[in-house]
């Protein structure tokens, strides 16, 4: 059970403290509710661009890591489709500083123009590190593109094309800033060796007199649901064939999503899951084969991808995995399977929650998505799952007019 | 209205009192060690089984990797499914892991569940077979992975520049090929599994909020067995390390390639060296951390690349200082040229008290971070005691952190941050 206290600034910042005094240290965890899924479709890798901006300089702090350094605190930041997220770990006594540097980059940053240029050079390289500059770096693109026709979920969180990126303004970067990273588009997290009094406090003391913004309105174009089976063929300078297979799943607060975790794992999570041991070990078409699904906040994509051993035929390969798919969709499976992968999920949510890093960051993601609480209601639900909603739901995911299956083919 | 252009106040990382918790140690009947941390307050365990197997005592390319891979992939009782489905089944996480002087094997469990694992690790400790049919499938399997991996220019740079410090010959220097992983056969790895694991020398970590009687279970399941000691013949085998004369390499691997994986690295001495604990502090301040000025300079500044950092490599018998960075492809000159720069700034001026304390202070909040919880603190451990230390040479390293001056630093870089000692390498 992880405790919390929760409140929220005049100003519309929601604020949550959880306290640890086990540990000598503090997370503060800022997130803007924002991700690429709300950028403009001709300027896609906005989102993420921005987060780098939020390391150049703020109104009245030019450097933000050389005073967060000599705190002895580190930080980080991601940006996924549907979130932007950011934190520092630092000696619990130096809690201060933290607030210091977070609240003066959401009062506004410097803008500097310098940074822009340098920073899109940043992200243009880290986009050739990723996706270019790597055998089948570019599968994923096309998958979104393949899935989503509406959903911005169809570009990637680094952006659509290099282009995009090289593009962007100081103007977009102001207007992005003053639209989305306001004190009532975000959350706040503390965790760690504090008191909550003692985060009220500096909460108020540093947040407190940041304008408020207006409610960012979410109105995204919602994905039609898809009617029948797509496919797609491409080749490319790759050593091996390589199989791609999606399928849209439930948003994650929907229970739909839970059903489809559990179903990842039992196709795809460890050694004796069942597509590593039937495909891999017993047929011997493929040399790896994982299953995992994208945790969108939005419908998601549930994802099968494997390379092939060379000599297999793709349609084989292909029709092998149907196979086990329609296994999944016609017999329940047996206790002991179900039981299994619960409690991998259950282990798996304790080893997560070990760290105060970790904590700070899924309390803000449940806030976000509802309530901070479902932290602790989450493996409840898992718990209750029944063989007959795994069938169910499995039926409908792998339906194959809800399928999008990409061949990846070898040149060589 | 609070003054923002105010830093708060702060408490010196100098003045943070950092200790290390400390084991306790058990011996088992066997002779085994079992180093144990008790620490933390969730019913999360992690226990660490040790052995001196790493392929420094192979006697053929990849048998050490391969004979640690494959441990798990079946006995006389059970085969690879049965055993992967009795660990997951419990949620447990088994892993492998096979590096230069040791190779290990790890279990994450929930408390609740240790005593139907243990059994289980035995058993692997015992009886492991290595199937001809489930070695067919690994060699396969690794091949195509190799294929995969020789088109990333990181990949392969990471390992050239081994080879070029240590030796091809060397077991911190050797990669694999596809024939090696072909020339793999079961009698080899049943003969490193009969002398290195099911009698090999061995030590055990176990850390968490431990459950009463895991010492117990610890004895009755491993206490019998061959397992030696691991001071057992501390015979430490050190390898000739024979470093390539020419220095320089630019290497095309992918025609295709918009980005240049690139390494620059020199030999340096072992963690015994007096110099090693003062080169952690002049590696900070040069590339060891996201304010450092490599990164300052190369990805801050001039924005050739997402990131560029510096390290010591962690190696038993001999070190190595390494630069490594992915830069674009036409400005990869220019950032070799930065690397230079700031290596001669260093041996040419003192560094500034401010940035210097920021380094220390860095240095010690990571330390103080990485200290939080108790597997945190067995690797601490695993780390000093594999390398033949122990708290005296942690509470020495945070002594020379806080305290080593401008002066020491720059006769450091004089020393060691000379461009002509350095290997250099481009692979695009």
């Amino acid at each position: 059970m992880i405790q919390f206290e929760r409140f929220q600034l005049a100003n519309g910042l929601r604020v949550i403290v959880h306290e640890d005094d086990s540990t000598p240290m503090a997370v503060l965890d800022v997130l803007y509710d924002v991700g690429a899924r709300d950028e403009d479709p001709h300027k896609t890798g906005f989102a993420h661009l921005f987060e780098h901006l939020m390391f150049g300089g703020s109104v009245n702090i030019s450097d933000f890591e050389t005073p967060l350094q000599l705190a002895g605190g580190e930080n980080n930041a991601y940006t996924t489709n549907d979130l932007t997220n950011y934190y520092i770990q630092l000696p619990a006594e130096n809690i201060e500083t933290a607030f210091w540097l977070e609240s003066d980059r959401m009062l506004s940053l410097a803008f500097s123009e310098k940074s822009l240029e340098v920073q899109r050079k940043v992200v243009c390289e880290e986009f050739k590190e990723h996706y270019i500059n790597k055998p089948y770096g570019d599968a994923w693109f096309k998958m979104r593109e393949l899935a989503y026709k509406t959903h911005p979920y169809r570009w990637m969180t680094i952006g659509k094309e290099l282009s995009h990126i090289e593009d962007a303004q100081l103007s977009d970067v102001k207007q992005f800033f003053f639209k989305h990273y306001r004190p009532v588009n975000a959350i706040l997290v503390v965790a760690g060796n504090v008191k909550t009094a003692q985060i009220r406090q500096l909460a108020e003391k540093w947040f407190g007199d940041i304008p408020a913004g207006e409610k960012y309105d979410r109105q995204l174009p919602q994905e039609p649901v898809q009617k029948e089976a797509r496919k797609l063929e491409v080749r490319a300078e790759v050593p091996l064939d390589a199989l791609y297979k999606c399928y849209h799943m439930a948003a994650r607060t929907e229970q739909g999503y839970y059903v489809a975790e559990l179903i990842t794992e039992v196709l795809g999570g460890g050694g004796s899951s069942r597509l590593h041991q039937v495909l891999i070990k017993e047929k011997k078409l493929f040399s790896q084969i994982e299953c995992y699904h994208t945790g969108s906040s939005d419908k998601g994509l549930l994802i099968i991808e494997g390379k092939l051993i060379k000599g297999v035929k793709m349609t084989d390969a292909d029709k092998a995995v149907e196979e086990e798919l329609e296994k999944i969709k016609t017999q329940a499976i047996d206790e002991k399977e179900l039981a299994k992968v619960k409690n991998k999920t259950e282990s798996a949510i304790l080893f997560e929650d070990m760290s105060v890093m970790n904590r700070a960051n899924s309390l803000a993601i449940y806030e976000l998505l509802g309530d901070a609480n479902m932290m602790n209601t989450e493996l409840g639900r898992y718990q209750a799952i029944t063989a007959t909603e795994i069938l169910e739901t499995s039926k409908q995911l792998f339906d194959p007019a809800n399928s999008n299956t990409l061949y990846y083919y070898s040149n060589n | 209205m609070v003054n923002r252009t105010i830093a708060p106040k702060i408490k010196d990382a100098v003045e943070f009192e950092l200790k290390l918790p400390p084991y306790r140690k058990h011996t088992l009947r066997n002779g085994v060690e079992v180093f144990a941390i008790d620490l933390g307050s969730l019913d999360t365990l992690m226990i660490n089984w040790v052995f001196y197997a790493g392929n420094c005592y192979e006697e053929k390319n990849l048998v050490a990797a391969a004979a640690n891979s494959l441990i798990k992939n079946g006995t006389s009782k059970h085969n690879a499914f049965a055993i992967n489905e009795h660990f997951e089944y419990y949620g447990s996480y088994f892993n492998r892991s096979s590096n230069h002087e040791t190779a290990d094997l790890t279990l994450h469990c929930l408390s609740k569940h240790v005593s139907e694992l243990l059994p289980m690790v035995s058993e692997i400790l015992t009886d492991s077979v290595y199937p001809e049919e489930e070695l067919s499938i690994y060699k396969k399997n690794k091949q195509q992975h190799l294929q995969v991996s020789l088109k990333k220019s990181e990949f392969v740079a990471s390992r050239l520049i081994d080879a070029y410090l240590f030796g091809k010959e060397h077991p911190y220097g050797r990669y694999s090929s596809l024939e090696d992983y072909a020339g793999l056969e079961r009698r080899e790895l049943q003969d490193y599994y009969r002398k290195y694991y099911q009698q090999g020398r061995c030590l055990i970590f176990v850390a968490g909020k431990l459950p009463p009687g895991i010492l117990e279970e610890l004895e009755k399941n491993f206490g019998s067995l061959p397992l030696r000691p691991h001071q057992d013949e501390a015979a430490v085998i050190n390898h000739p390390i024979v470093p390539a004369t020419q220095k320089k390499y630019t290497i095309q691997n992918d025609p295709n390639g918009v980005q240049g994986s690139i390494r620059i690295a020199r030999n340096f001495p072992n963690r015994h060296h007096p110099d090693f604990q003062k080169m952690q502090v002049l590696n900070n301040v040069f590339g060891g951390f996201f304010g450092s000025r490599l990164m300052d300079n190369i990805r801050e500044d001039k924005g050739y690349t997402y990131g560029i950092y510096s390290y010591l490599m962690n190696g038993k018998q001999e070190s190595a200082l390494m630069i490594s960075t992915e830069a674009g492809k036409e400005v990869a000159p220019a950032t070799i040229e930065e690397v230079y720069k700031e290596m001669q700034l260093l041996r040419e001026e003192p560094i500034e008290e401010e940035e210097l304390q920021m380094a220390r202070n860095y240095m010690i909040g990571t330390i103080l971070g990485d200290l939080d919880g108790p597997f945190q603190v067995a690797g601490r451990w695993k780390n000093l005691l594999l390398n033949g230390l122990d708290e005296r040479y942690f509470y020495e390293s945070i002594r020379v952190a806080k305290t080593i001056g401008p002066a020491e630093l720059q006769e450091l870089a004089n020393k060691y941050l000379v461009a002509e000692d350095f290997f250099e390498l481009t692979v695009i």
